[in-house]
């Protein structure tokens, strides 16, 4: 300790460089006695039995996970001890000990590159620093990382990669969030040496949604790897050598990826930028509000970053069990949409086929006056896409105490099974779809239908070599599969045994079946179920107590809790004899179907299809201005919280229809979120276990019997376009120029 | 006071006029990195390995495993760019990713990172010339401009009659006869293709050399100094006349 004390004191007088030196030349950049001989400082600093270093913990939620206890090695990361498993890098381990390595190039769902050299550290006995990124520990390495080595390795690298960079944070997007300029700040030298020209690079054109300045980039490839190991479209390449090398696609390509909005969190510096957002706002402007993706039935969870009453942009955030840190670009860009085609005003279409702005006390009444002429079985009620748990709760209570039970959710097909919840989720879970060997997609397309799930699927058949089979209509896939034909005759030959992919599912160790939710809209759905079943009762492996692969894909994010809440119409003709339909924001059912004499009330917060179809439009708030519950297809309820004020005079889906119960003379017993809750605790308690998946029991005997026939009627493709699936999409112009640029002809 | 200040400090502030020259621009090894359709270069041009290459690609292919067919990638881009005339449009490597199987940017990112694949078209003889160090101290530059001088061309240009086209290469490893220059001679496809050093090399014989080039003849490769045989020395060796010792400890019984 002593020695220590001394040896710096003694560093620190030699270190004040004496005045005449100045005289001759600049210095440029800090060098101090103790960096020139290295060695000798580090032999002061030798001895280190300090018994009592402070605790440390992980950093960043690091875990450790064992394999195989055997399997623990134990390194020294700046005298901390700590256990890591064997295979684990050097910069795991420091992550563990909860050190902090700065890094460019590593990111931990991606290979490693270790071509930025920013994460050097001192380890004992080597001769030069190390590339922690890349080095496996071995058992007993010494790991220093803040040793005079260390730091000046880092001031190294960080000079040179600051060589090339253009000094233009000042108009850089990225600025405030670049990891370029904080490590810059905590690592870099604050001056450099270098004099000559910095390079400029071509910027390329990725598309509608990233930008480029491809003279800011430091050569780190993540999104190189990004794109094809996780988006799995090979368009990035590394061209080009030494100093003229770039990132680009040689040949000139937009980025036709439906993640391809994720290189722009990876990439460490400014070079790929969100082109929606370009020079709108500064990140440290932002209020961000962490909530839940609803543009599919995935619920990637998210956070929006709103300025005042305005959404700038929309980040994913980590969950292991959903999105991992990925979204689609769907999610990630349609915010535009929540600024256009609002409805910000209760309306009534008066005589000549106008809309005429109201108070919210005419609208309900008008509503209840019509609702009351109606017959209790000419009222139909149905929920939108986006509808959360406490609203369709309040519409199906509502309507039922109007008399009516005919009340669904689009997209859940006009005679859904709300019987069995594993008939209609994900019962393997998207993050348990990693422990499946073979895949057998019935109708779906997940890459279109829910990109999170389909990065999943992707992940899997890349890291373990499962099989994919395919039955539907041909479309693109980011994965080697098999395409086992087109139609349900295809699954009835499976469910009989006699096509070649059954071998694949018998030998299987874990096969999952995904049922895309398009075919609730079939006919025959029932009796694909059935053959379904029959391929889950004929394989064993299918569904075990330790394991089940039957899952459906939904699509939209309020399926799941529409059936969990028995959203169920009484008869599956009742909109054709209706005299009051209301639209709970339903835009995408058949409005043709609806008899020209009905009076047809829409709720909802876009002014889409249904609104030219209205006669009364009542205003609703997006899931961006309010609290509510979805679950997304796996089961797994969730929560949004209001990022920004509501539109006009919006108010909540549930509040609108509580209001209306009141005016119609059938008053709700609820006036709280927390009394809904409780409503919703009778019907389905598994909603309000948040982020806890409730697994639902599979009993397949349950299932009566099903006497419909198979059609030999080909699947049809459930999603059009990827990027216009909801009333906000289709409000978006971002979704707009992506569908006209991106979307496949 | 300034005054005073800015008078010790002198050495200082010149220091820091002279370390910023005015300098022009930044010049790099390789072409554009980056792809411009032309009429002669597109995606939408067939291109396809002629049938006695295909032969030839199946014996490439045969050296590697068969999961590790990228291997094949440089010759494979080395056989498609002698039967292209020396030079590969970006449909030979879409071609060449079609034969081994993985995404066209795998192969563009190795067709830019070597400098010997050529993505602009070249003159039948490609003339290349060292300009590494020892090439040039013993007058590489004097070489480039007498080449440049007489076929009346830029740098990377290719002369009028398609024939010529001088290029820069760094060291090839002749530093012993330097100066010299490389002749890859594309004008007789795949089959005829060679790539010879011309050593020793002087503005005077360079030209012969391109005249040699022009009339259809093959002037002798190696070193152009006649009094050298091969690396040797001029005049005949001056040293190692006899034949050198044996090592004191090769012979384990006498010691």
């Amino acid at each position: 300790m002593g020695l220590g004390v001394l040896a710096s004191r003694a560093t620190r007088l030699s270190g004040r460089g004496n005045p005449s030196r100045s005289l001759f030349y600049v210095r440029t950049i800090v060098t101090k006695p103790e960096l020139q001989s290295p060695e000798a400082s580090s032999a002061a600093a030798a001895p280190e039995p300090t018994p009592d270093l402070p605790p440390r913990t992980p950093l960043g939620g690091a875990r450790v996970h064992f394999p195989n206890p055997d399997d623990a090695i134990e390194v020294f990361v700046d005298g901390y001890p700590v256990k890591i498993p064997k295979g684990m890098t050097v910069l795991q381990a420091c992550e563990v000990a909860g050190v902090d390595i700065p890094r460019f190039c590593y990111h931990n769902r991606l290979s490693i590159a270790g071509n930025c050299r920013m994460c050097l550290v001192e380890v004992e006995k080597s001769p030069k620093p190390v590339a922690s990124c890349a080095m496996p520990a071995l058992p007993g390495m010494k790991i220093k990382t803040d040793t005079p080595i260390a730091k000046k390795a880092r001031e190294g690298v960080m000079e040179f990669l600051l060589m090339n960079h253009p000094l233009d944070c000042p108009i850089c997007d990225q600025g405030g969030e670049c990891d370029l300029q904080d490590q810059s700040m905590a690592f870099g030298s604050d001056r450099g040496r270098f004099t000559e020209v910095k390079r400029s690079v071509v910027d390329k054109n990725l598309g509608p949604l990233v930008k480029t300045v491809m003279t800011r980039c430091i050569q780190c490839t993540r999104c190189v790897r990004f794109a094809t190991e996780i988006a799995g479209v090979q368009d990035l390449g590394m061209l080009g050598r030494g100093s003229g090398e770039e990132i680009g696609t040689y040949v000139e390509k937009l980025m036709t990826s439906e993640l391809s909005g994720n290189v722009i969190d990876i990439c460490p510096v400014g070079a790929l930028t969100s082109k929606p957002f370009a020079f709108k706002a500064r990140n440290w402007e932002l209020k961000g509000t962490e909530t839940i993706d609803v543009t599919d039935a995935v619920g990637s969870n998210i956070r929006i970053d709103s300025r005042g009453p305005e959404v700038m942009r929309i980040l994913p955030r980590l969950n292991e069990d959903i999105n991992e840190e990925w979204i689609s670009d769907k999610t990630r860009f349609f915010y535009d949409g929540l600024k256009r085609q609002r409805l910000n005003d209760p309306m009534i279409r008066g005589a000549d086929g106008r809309f005429k702005v109201v108070s919210w006390r005419d609208a309900l009444a008008v509503v209840a006056e019509v609702l009351h002429q109606a017959k209790a079985k000419e009222v139909v009620g149905v929920a939108g896409k986006l509808s959360d748990a406490e609203s369709m709760m309040a519409l199906k209570d509502f309507l039922n105490r109007m008399g009516t039970n005919n009340v669904w959710c689009e997209g859940n097909g006009p005679n859904p099974n709300a019987d069995l919840r594993s008939g209609y989720i994900m019962n393997t879970g998207i993050s348990g779809l990693e422990k499946a060997d073979t895949f057998l997609l019935v109708g779906t397309q997940p890459r279109v239908e829910a990109a999170m799930v389909n990065a999943r699927i992707r992940k899997t058949v890349r890291a373990t070599n499962a099989k994919v089979g395919y039955i539907g209509p041909p479309t693109d896939f980011n994965y080697d599969h098999q395409h086992l034909g087109t139609g349900p005759e295809t699954l009835l030959q499976i469910a009989e045994g006699r096509h070649p992919f059954c071998s694949e599912i018998s030998n299987a160790k874990n096969p999952a079946i995904i049922v895309g939710a398009g075919v609730f809209e079939r006919e025959d759905k029932d009796a694909i179920f059935a053959a379904v079943d029959t391929i889950v009762k004929k394989y064993g492996n299918v569904v075990r107590p330790d394991w089940n692969g039957f899952n459906v894909l939904l699509l939209n994010a309020a399926q799941a809790a529409a059936l969990d809440l028995g959203l169920v119409p009484e008869s599956s003709e009742s909109i054709e004899t209706a005299k009051f339909v209301y639209l709970m924001g339903a835009d995408d059912i058949n409005l043709d179907k609806i008899p020209n004499d009905a009076f047809v009330v829409y709720q909802g917060h876009h002014g889409d299809r249904s609104v030219y179809r209205a006669n009364v439009i009542l205003p609703a708030s997006a899931f961006s201005e309010k609290e509510g519950t979805y679950e997304n297809t796996e089961g797994c309820p969730q929560q949004t919280l209001p990022a920004v004020p509501t539109v006009g005079d919006a108010r909540d889906d549930w509040k609108i229809i509580r209001a209306l119960s009141e005016v119609a003379g059938v008053r709700l017993p609820y006036d709280t979120v927390s009394g809904i809750r409780s409503r919703i605790r009778t019907v389905a308690p598994n909603l309000l276990s948040l982020e806890e998946r409730e697994q639902a029991t599979f009993a397949a005997s349950l299932k009566p019997e099903v006497k419909q026939k198979i059609s030999s009627t080909p699947f049809k493709a459930a999603v059009e376009n990827f990027y216009m699936t909801d009333p906000i999409t289709r409000a978006s112009k971002i979704m707009a120029q992506c569908s006209a640029l991106l979307a496949k002809k | 006071m300034f005054g005073r200040l800015a008078a010790t400090r002198l050495p200082e502030i010149r220091q820091i006029f002279r370390q910023a020259p005015p300098q022009t621009s930044r010049s790099f090894s390789t072409a554009l990195n980056y792809h411009i359709d032309t009429p002669d270069n597109n995606s939408e041009l067939p291109w396809e390995f002629s049938n006695a290459n295909k032969d030839k690609v199946k014996e490439i292919l045969s050296h590697y495993p068969s999961n590790y067919k990228q291997s094949a990638v440089i010759p494979l881009l080395d056989l498609a760019q002698q039967q292209h005339g020396g030079w590969l449009p970006v449909s030979a490597m879409n071609a060449v990713a079609k034969v081994i199987g993985v995404a066209p940017i795998r192969v563009y990112e190795v067709a830019t990172f070597y400098s010997m694949f050529n993505r602009q078209p070249v003159g039948k003889y490609h003339l290349l010339v060292c300009g590494t160090t020892p090439c040039m101290i013993r007058g590489s530059r004097e070489i480039e401009d007498a080449l440049l001088k007489h076929l009346g061309v830029k740098r990377n240009e290719v002369t009028k009659d398609g024939l010529f086209s001088v290029g820069e290469m760094e060291c090839m490893g002749c530093c012993v006869n330097a100066p010299m220059i490389t002749v890859a001679d594309y004008s007789n496809g795949s089959e005829g293709y060679t790539y010879n050093y011309f050593e020793d090399v002087t503005p005077k014989r360079v030209v012969e050399i391109v005249e040699a080039l022009r009339k259809g003849e093959k002037p002798p490769h190696g070193t152009q100094n006649p009094n050298r045989i091969r690396c040797g020395p001029e005049g005949g060796n001056t040293t190692l006349h006899g034949e050198p010792k044996p090592p004191p400890c090769r012979d384990l019984d006498a010691c």
